[in-house]
């Protein structure tokens, strides 16, 4: 007779061997890196450029993401329609993202059809015209967007627990107003343009079944390009923190929820706490079975999700907590927040709680791992923050090996409700 | 194309094995052949509240979550009008607990009275979140009510309203899990890292013994055919009009939901459709604008909606939508349009064929369609459209009487 009250046998994650495949490297001709992972048993890949083209460089506010989105809307020799008909004409995506230090150019198609895409990216990197009419529908419809979501409480909480954190000078703290896109021109576009993508520095990474000429392919399309002949030093930007702690927002005086974020700085991906601090983040907050969300979603409903994680920024992150709940019970969601991070200063995580964590994390970067792009992606956060593997392993190490006393060490020295700032927008 | 083999234990219970060694991972999902259509139009949401209940402990394991944890394993699920479907992924390692844990809640929920009252506030803080404070939230809300007579699509997986979830009882959770929660009523796919063999001992092992429960004869109001256009205006503290146009479509099985998938890249896939290139960009009425179906079993929906550029009346971004209407109502669509639409289809399924998840998925929807083997001969079944199925199709679906039209205008 089956005994369902029984669990299992299970090996414990811990006990996992975990490797993170490595990469191939090579320069272009014109001293661009590329990394590949070859990987995967789907024929496709996917190809992303990443530029120093964030806002860290722009000069007038929201220059640096028109730029990164416009880039497809137009060269010497082809319309938008042109080059959006090209890449829709092959099943691929091209898609632009950007970010505070870095910008990028993402493409996913089926490999077979690598070597037709290339050269149209090439051709955006080298005759980009920004034409007038594209950056006027791009401005009225980015502000009518803009006017969107300012109607919504979690994104005014996101805008303002950044500035609050970082300033709002800052790079990671600064966002964008209607006036921010009046103010955009076109000629302020062709000259970030020619810096920071013509003239700028760029990292490739390639990943998932790579065709066999592939290295070619690159090295035909990007390898001639201007690219990587002058250095882009990062220019020191301080930070600089609001002054008051506490913050309440009403937006919308019907609201009937209210977007929580309580945040703090935090060190860097190569601080010595930071690989064990992450640990710490999943009990209290970074995952289903946290104590956040086992205490305020689970037994007493105030909300449907709420997790803390790290923002993870190159210069400077934070540590953030983040929920939207009934507006009524703001301030006891509040509360809970802090009583859960004095708990975690005042008493010993027990082994069992720790036991599943470990595990828990170790299954979960098993599963982050399987696949080509996910592979890469790892890659590509570690080779930008100029990290090596040996920081993989450590991390591993790190969630085999932490104690509860280091947790409570850390809990001690960063998770001080006085240290926090706090918001709620309803 | 996916490797499986289909098994069906003596309850009833179909099982299909997906063996990729090529991950250290497995995946156990298990679908149950019931959603929100399946729902008293009294007691809407009920199948959604339902799925956050099955997490709250059963007969024999108090926590779900937690010894899944320990295996390193991680679970979500979801409600849509038609399915309910759980999955989760653990190390191949720790299979055993996924399908201990799935078993046990399938052979009895605890009912805990308390999971209920907390998961009520909790779906009741979902729909909050995603509906009500959203601008523009409750847009579907309207357009479902406001699309289907009788059927039950015209209500939201998240229900009605706040009060049909907050009124459940305890007696409602029982009713529907006997009613809908057995192996006949389910489909079970284990997934990656595994021997076929020890897969289908594991699964006899601990879903076999199982009563069968009754089998769910799905028998719902069909919709009558549309005779003439709806229209319903609204006015919301918005900051900008929005329009929103849905025309009723072919069920799952049927051509016309090919055609109509084809029909809705032609006009909304990407930068280069039909729809953002002539309104977004050319004449500028909308300052966004999108095309799309809802992938129903039943007959679904084909749906158009934008927001309007300040300044442009209602009456001339509906003109605009009409005319590219006519367009592809009248002439055929160009060889090389349908060529592209069928590269993206090969593209978006090779894709979605990466991802284990993704692939017991799609083995456990094609199972409950009728046959997991029709998945096989998908992409043919796009390769076999023509110019002149989409613009008769067109004709047929992109009529008036078939129209429903929600203008929902700013109060500012």
């Amino acid at each position: 007779m089956l005994n369902r009250k029984i669990l299992p046998n299970i090996i414990n994650p811990t006990d996992f061997k975990l490797g993170l495949k490595p990469y191939t490297h090579f320069k272009l001709d014109n001293g661009i890196n590329v990394y590949a992972v070859e990987a995967g048993e789907q024929e496709v890949l996917m190809l992303e450029l990443v530029f120093n083209a964030g806002n860290w460089f722009e000069e007038k506010n929201i220059v640096a993401a028109t730029t990164n989105f416009l880039i497809k809307n137009g060269t010497k020799n082809k319309t938008a329609l042109e080059i959006n008909e090209h890449f829709d004409f092959y099943g691929a995506y091209l898609n632009r993202s950007c970010y505070s230090e870095t910008a990028t150019i993402t493409l996913h198609s089926l490999s077979k059809h690598l070597h037709h895409l290339t050269p149209v990216i090439s051709e955006l990197l080298s005759e980009c015209i920004f034409p007038e009419n594209e950056l006027s529908i791009y401005k009225q419809n980015q502000k009518q967007r803009l006017i969107v979501n300012l109607q919504k409480c979690d994104f005014i909480a996101n805008r303002l627990i950044d500035e609050y954190v970082y300033g709002f000078h800052h790079p990671y703290g600064k966002y964008t107003s209607t006036i921010d896109y009046d103010a955009l021109d076109r000629d302020g576009l062709i000259d970030f343009y020619s810096k920071y993508y013509l003239n700028g520095v760029c990292n490739i990474f390639i990943a998932g079944k790579l065709p066999i000429d592939y290295e070619t392919i690159l090295n035909n399309d990007f390898g001639k390009l201007p690219i990587n002949s002058i250095d882009k030093e990062f220019k020191k930007i301080q930070t600089s923190t609001a002054a008051e702690k506490k913050y309440t927002i009403i937006n919308d005086v019907n609201g009937v929820q209210s977007a929580v974020r309580i945040a703090r700085q935090f060190p860097t991906k190569s601080h010595p706490d930071f690989q064990k601090s992450l640990i710490l983040n999943n009990i209290f907050g970074g995952f289903f079975g946290s104590r956040l969300m086992k205490n305020i979603r689970e037994d007493k409903g105030y909300t449907y999700g709420i997790h803390s994680y790290m923002q993870n920024h190159i210069h400077q992150c934070s540590w953030m907590i983040s929920t939207e709940c009934g507006r009524e019970v703001a301030e006891p969601t509040i509360n809970e927040v802090y009583k859960e991070m004095k708990v975690l200063q005042d008493t010993f995580v027990s082994d069992a709680e720790l036991n599943l964590v470990r595990n828990y994390m170790i299954g979960s970067i098993l599963g982050d791992l399987d696949g080509p792009f996910q592979i890469m992606s790892r890659w590509k956060s570690y080779i930008l923050n100029n990290l090596t593997e040996a920081y993989f392993h450590n991390y591993i190490n790190t969630i085999k090996t932490v104690s509860s006393e280091e947790l409570q060490f850390l809990a001690k020295k960063y998770l001080n409700p006085d240290e926090f700032y706090e918001l709620q927008v309803i | 194309m996916i490797q499986y083999k289909k098994f069906i234990l003596d309850n009833g219970l179909r099982v299909l094995i997906h063996e990729d060694k090529s991950t250290p991972m497995a995946v156990v999902n298990v679908l149950y052949d019931v959603g929100a259509r399946d729902e008293d139009p009294n007691k809407t949401g009920f199948a959604h509240l339902f799925e956050h209940l099955m997490f709250g402990g059963s007969i024999n394991i108090p926590e779900y979550d937690q010894p899944l944890q320990m295996a390193g394993g991680e679970n979500n699920a979801y409600t849509t009008n038609d399915l309910t479907n759980y999955y989760c992924q653990l190390p191949a390692e720790n299979l055993e607990t996924a399908l201990w844990l799935e078993s046990d809640r399938m052979l009895s929920l605890a009912f805990s009275k308390k999971s209920l009252d907390v998961q009520k506030k909790v779906v009741c803080e979902e729909f909050k979140e995603h509906y009500i404070s959203k601008p523009y939230g409750d847009v579907w809300a309207k357009m479902r009510a406001l699309s289907y007579q009788v059927h039950p699509y015209s209500w939201m997986t998240i229900g009605k309203e706040l009060s049909h979830v907050e009124n459940a009882t305890i007696k409602d959770v029982k009713y529907f899990f006997q009613k809908h929660y057995c192996p006949l009523n389910a489909i079970l796919v284990i997934a990656g890292n595994v021997e076929t063999d020890k897969a289908i001992t594991l699964a006899n092992k601990w879903f076999g013994n199982i009563p069968s429960g009754e089998l769910y004869k799905r028998n719902l109001p069909k919709e009558p055919q549309q005779t003439h256009a709806k229209l319903l205006e609204v006015k919301a503290d918005v900051p900008l009009d929005a329009l929103v146009k849905t025309w009723h479509m072919d069920s799952r099985l049927e051509k016309g939901y090919y055609v109509a998938d084809i029909i809705t890249e032609v006009l909304g896939g990407g930068g280069s459709s039909r729809l953002f290139q002539k309104l977004v960009k050319e004449k500028q009425l909308f300052s966004n604008l999108d095309c799309y179906h809802f992938g129903s079993i039943d007959k679904g929906l084909l749906a158009i909606e934008g927001k309007l550029v300040k300044g442009v009346s209602m009456q001339t971004a509906e003109a605009g939508i009409n005319e590219e209407l006519e367009k592809i109502k009248n002439e055929l669509i160009t060889e090389t349009e349908l060529e592209k639409v069928k590269n993206k289809t090969e593209s978006v399924i090779a894709f979605e064929d990466m991802a284990l998840m993704s692939r017991a998925n799609s083995l456990a929807f094609y199972e409950l369609l009728g046959d997991v083997s029709m998945m096989d001969t998908e992409l043919e079944k796009f390769k076999n459209i023509t110019t002149s199925d989409v613009k008769e199709y067109s004709k047929k679906i992109f009529s008036d009487n078939n129209s429903n039209t929600l203008k929902y205008y700013s109060n500012n």
